[in-house]
C-alpha cells in the first residue's frame, strides 16, 4: 500500500533512491544537498537498503566511483549541487559517453563567487553538452516520482539522468508526498541487468583509445539514443501513471487553450506562476503556462506541437521565458534553447526573455506579473529583461 | 607473514611459474618497456578472477585502440585522476553482487599516482578499500612526451626540465606517504627482479584491504637508454640504492627484500641519457641522498 508523508525535497530523493533498490551510492556533502547523503548513509547503515555507500573525498571521486559501480553491474546513484557538479564536469562526459545508466540528483544552487547556497539553475544548465538527460521538478512529489522513473529511463536508453530541483524552495521545504509501496516499485523497476559489465567470465575492455576511424560513429549512436529518450520517457511515464496514477510528460500546458501569451517555466517557479496566472485570469488576462520538464534532450518537437497546434491551430502570439540562470554574454539559457527550437516555424510566437530569481532572489507572484506586464505591453522582444533588479 | 624472496629462483624464466598468459602479444608498448613487462608478470600471479582499471598513462594506449585489446581480463579505462575512486566503485559493485573474491587492480603511472591522482589514492587507502593499487613509475609523463612529474629525480633532464635547468626537486617519496596511511601492505619492486615482483603480487593477493605496489618501470625513450639494456638499468637502480626494494606491513613492519650491492650511483646514472648533463657536484649530491634514504629504510627494517 502506498502511504502519504510530509517530506522535504531531499528526503523525497532518498526515499526514491531507496525504493529503486539502488546498490551503490558514492557521495560527498554539499549544501543544500547534504540531507540526501546523510539519510542515505543511515538507511544503508541500518540495512534498510542493501547497498554499499562509499564516503568519497570529493564530488569528482563521487562521480568516478558511481561510473565504476555502474560499469561493474550495479544500480548507482550520487547527489550534488553547484560547485560539486562543476567539479564533476569532466566525469559527466565519462558517464554519458561511457553509456552508464546512473542517476544523479542535483539541487540547483548558484555558482560562486560570491558564495551562495541559494537557488539558481546555472549549475545544471551549464552541464548542457555533457550528454546527460536532465529533468526539472516542480514539487516534492515530482522529485520522488522522477527519481524512480529516472532509473527506468536511464536503464532503457543507457544514458545517465540528472534529476534537478531548486535549493531550499524544494530541498528543505516540506510537502505532502505519496510514497508508493516498494513491491509496486519492484514491478515497475526490475533489477538492473546490463548487457555488458566488468565481469571476469566475459572479459571486455571498456572505454579504450578510439581513433578517428570510430569516434564519430560513437557520437552518432549516442545522439540516436538521445533522440529516442523523448519517446522512452513518455513510455516510462505512461507505465508509471498506469501503476501509480500520476501523469508526467516532457512538458505541461496550463491554461493554454485560449491563451495569447504563455509564460514558459521550469522547476519550482512554476507553482508561483500558477498563482500569478490564476490572479491574472481573474482580471480577464488570456495567459497560460508552458512548464518544461526535460532540458536534455531538448523537447523541440513537443514544444513546436504545444505552441503551434493549440485548440485546432490557435496561435500563441508571445511567449515569455523565465530564466533563473544566466549564460553571461548569451542571456537566459532556456530562452536561447527555445528560440533555437522555434526558429523557422511559420507560426512561431515572439520570444521574450527574462532573468529573475538569480542566486535565490525570491520569485513571488508579483515578480511573475511584472514579467507578464512587460511582455503584454511590448510588441517586439529586444534584449533580455531583468526583473527585480536593484539599480 | 614475510615474503620469501627466494620463492622463485632468480634468473629462472618467468614462463615456468604460471602457464596462463593474460596479456597477449600485439600490444603497443615500446621494446624494452618496463611497464609492459611488469603488467605481464603481475597478471600471471593475479589470475583471471580480476578487474583492471587504467587511467590516462602509457597503459591507456598499450592495450590497443577500439576494437582491439591485449588484455584477457576485464579492463576499464578511466580519467587521469580517478583510479583510487574507480577501483573503490568497482569493488563496491562486485561486493554487492557477492563477488567478494574477485580482485580489483588499479594500474596507474607516476603522474596518475604522485600528482593528479594522489587525492583519490589517499582517500581509497584511508578507507582501506579491498583493492590493489599499482604505480608503475617511469619517473616522468612519458606518454605525453617526457615532461617532469613529482616522481622525477633531482637533476633529471625532461622536456620541461632542460639540461641547463634540470629537475630542481628530489623525487617525492610516495612509499613513505603510503606507509603513513598504515595500509595492510605497501611494497616496492621492479621487473628486473621477476621473482620478487611476482612474489609480491602473490602475497598481495592473499591480503585483504588496501595494497599499494610501487614498480620501477624503465622508459627507453624517456630515460634515453638502449632497449636491450632496460633490465640492466632497472637492476642497477636497486643495486645503487636509487630504488630500494622493500615492503611495509601495516605501516610499521619494514622488510628489505633485495639486499643491494651498494654500487656507486654513477653506475646507474652513466647508462642514461637523461642524466648525461650532470656534473660531479650533482652526482655527489645524488649519491648522498640515495645513501641517506637507504640508511633510513635499513633503520626501519632493523627496528621492525
Amino acid at each position: 500500500m502506498s502511504k502519504k508523508e510530509v517530506l522535504m525535497g531531499n528526503h523525497a530523493t532518498s526515499y526514491g533512491v531507496q525504493l529503486a533498490r539502488t546498490q551503490v551510492i558514492a557521495a560527498y556533502p554539499i549544501t543544500p544537498q547534504t540531507q540526501i547523503v546523510e539519510e542515505l548513509s543511515e538507511i544503508c547503515a541500518r540495512g534498510d537498503l542493501d547497498a554499499k555507500f562509499i564516503k568519497v573525498e570529493s564530488e569528482h571521486s563521487a562521480m568516478a566511483a558511481t561510473i565504476a559501480a555502474s560499469k561493474a553491474g550495479a544500480r548507482a546513484f550520487t547527489a550534488t549541487s553547484s560547485q560539486g557538479l562543476a567539479l564533476m564536469h569532466e566525469l559527466l562526459f565519462w558517464a554519458a559517453y561511457g553509456r552508464c545508466p546512473i542517476v544523479l540528483c542535483n539541487v540547483n544552487r548558484a555558482m560562486a563567487p560570491g558564495w551562495s547556497i541559494w537557488s539558481d539553475q546555472t549549475d545544471s544548465l551549464a552541464q548542457r553538452d555533457t550528454g546527460w538527460i536532465q529533468i526539472y521538478c516542480e514539487t516534492n512529489q515530482e522529485v520522488l516520482d522522477n527519481m524512480i522513473m529516472a532509473f527506468k529511463l536511464a536503464e532503457t536508453v543507457n544514458l545517465p539522468v540528472m534529476v534537478v530541483y531548486d535549493a531550499f524552495i524544494l530541498s528543505h521545504t516540506y510537502e505532502p508526498v505519496e510514497i508508493p509501496d516498494i513491491s509496486e516499485v519492484d514491478k515497475f523497476l526490475p533489477p538492473f541487468k546490463p548487457k555488458y559489465k566488468l565481469d571476469p567470465s566475459a572479459p571486455y575492455t571498456f572505454d579504450p583509445l578510439c581513433t578517428p576511424d570510430n569516434y564519430m560513429e560513437f557520437r552518432h549512436i549516442m545522439e540516436e539514443a538521445h533522440e529516442g529518450t523523448k519517446k522512452a520517457y513518455l513510455d516510462v511515464a505512461k507505465d508509471f501513471s498506469k501503476r501509480f496514477k500520476r501523469k508526467y510528460g516532457i512538458l505541461e500546458l496550463i491554461d493554454a487553450e485560449d491563451a495569447d501569451i504563455l509564460l514558459v517555466t521550469s522547476g519550482s517557479m512554476t507553482s508561483t506562476t500558477r498563482v500569478a496566472v490564476q490572479q491574472l485570469r481573474k482580471q480577464g488576462e488570456k495567459v497560460g503556462i508552458c512548464k518544461l520538464r526535460m532540458f536534455r534532450p531538448f523537447p523541440t518537437e513537443a514544444l513546436k506541437d504545444a505552441i503551434g497546434n493549440l485548440n485546432g491551430g490557435h496561435r500563441i502570439e508571445k511567449i515569455a521565458v523565465l530564466d533563473r540562470n544566466i549564460s553571461h554574454g548569451g542571456g537566459g539559457i532556456w530562452s536561447k534553447e527555445i528560440k533555437g527550437a522555434l526558429f523557422g516555424m511559420s507560426t512561431a510566437p515572439k520570444v521574450f526573455s527574462y532573468h529573475l530569481g538569480l542566486g535565490g532572489r525570491d520569485i513571488t507572484p508579483d515578480t511573475i506579473k511584472e514579467a507578464y506586464e512587460h511582455v503584454k505591453n511590448n510588441d517586439q522582444p529586444k534584449e533580455t529583461v531583468w526583473i527585480g533588479l536593484k539599480r | 607473514m614475510r615474503t620469501d624472496p627466494h620463492l622463485f629462483k632468480q634468473g629462472e624464466a618467468i614462463q615456468n611459474y604460471e602457464q596462463k598468459e593474460l596479456m597477449t602479444s600485439g600490444h603497443l608498448a615500446c621494446p624494452g618497456c618496463g611497464g609492459a613487462l611488469a603488467m605481464r608478470m603481475a597478471l600471471k600471479e593475479l589470475g583471471e578472477d580480476l578487474v583492471v582499471v587504467i587511467p590516462a598513462c602509457c597503459w591507456a594506449v598499450i592495450p590497443g585502440p577500439f576494437p582491439y585489446s591485449n588484455m584477457k581480463v576485464p579492463l576499464m579505462h578511466t580519467a587521469f585522476e580517478t583510479t583510487g575512486a574507480v577501483i573503490s566503485g568497482v569493488r563496491a559493485a562486485l561486493d554487492i553482487q557477492g563477488k567478494t573474491e574477485t580482485q580489483v587492480m588499479g594500474w596507474a603511472g607516476d603522474g596518475g599516482t604522485f600528482d593528479i591522482g594522489l587525492q583519490a589514492l589517499s582517500a581509497a587507502a584511508e578507507r582501506n578499500e579491498n583493492v590493489i593499487y599499482v604505480c608503475y613509475d617511469n619517473e616522468a609523463y612519458m606518454n605525453t612526451g617526457i615532461q617532469r612529474s613529482s616522481a622525477t629525480p633531482e637533476y633529471t633532464w625532461t622536456t620541461t626540465t632542460p639540461t641547463e635547468f634540470p629537475e630542481a626537486s628530489p623525487k617525492k617519496n610516495i612509499d613513505r606517504i603510503m606507509a603513513a596511511h598504515a595500509i595492510p601492505y605497501m611494497a616496492t619492486t621492479s621487473p628486473a627482479y621477476p621473482h620478487d615482483l611476482m612474489a609480491k603480487f602473490k602475497k598481495a593477493k592473499e591480503i585483504k584491504g588496501f595494497r599499494f605496489i610501487h614498480i620501477l618501470a624503465s622508459c627507453t625513450a624517456g630515460w634515453k637508454i638502449d632497449s636491450a639494456r632496460s633490465i640492466e638499468v632497472m637492476r642497477l637502480a636497486t643495486e645503487t640504492n636509487a630504488f630500494p626494494i622493500y615492503e611495509v606491513e601495516d605501516g610499521e613492519k619494514y622488510t628489505i627484500n633485495i639486499e643491494p650491492k651498494g654500487l656507486p650511483i654513477n653506475d646507474y646514472l652513466k647508462l642514461q641519457g637523461r642524466f648525461r648533463h650532470m656534473n660531479d657536484q650533482q652526482r655527489e649530491s645524488t649519491q648522498r641522498s640515495v645513501t641517506k634514504n637507504w640508511e633510513w629504510i635499513k633503520k626501519q627494517a632493523s627496528n621492525s
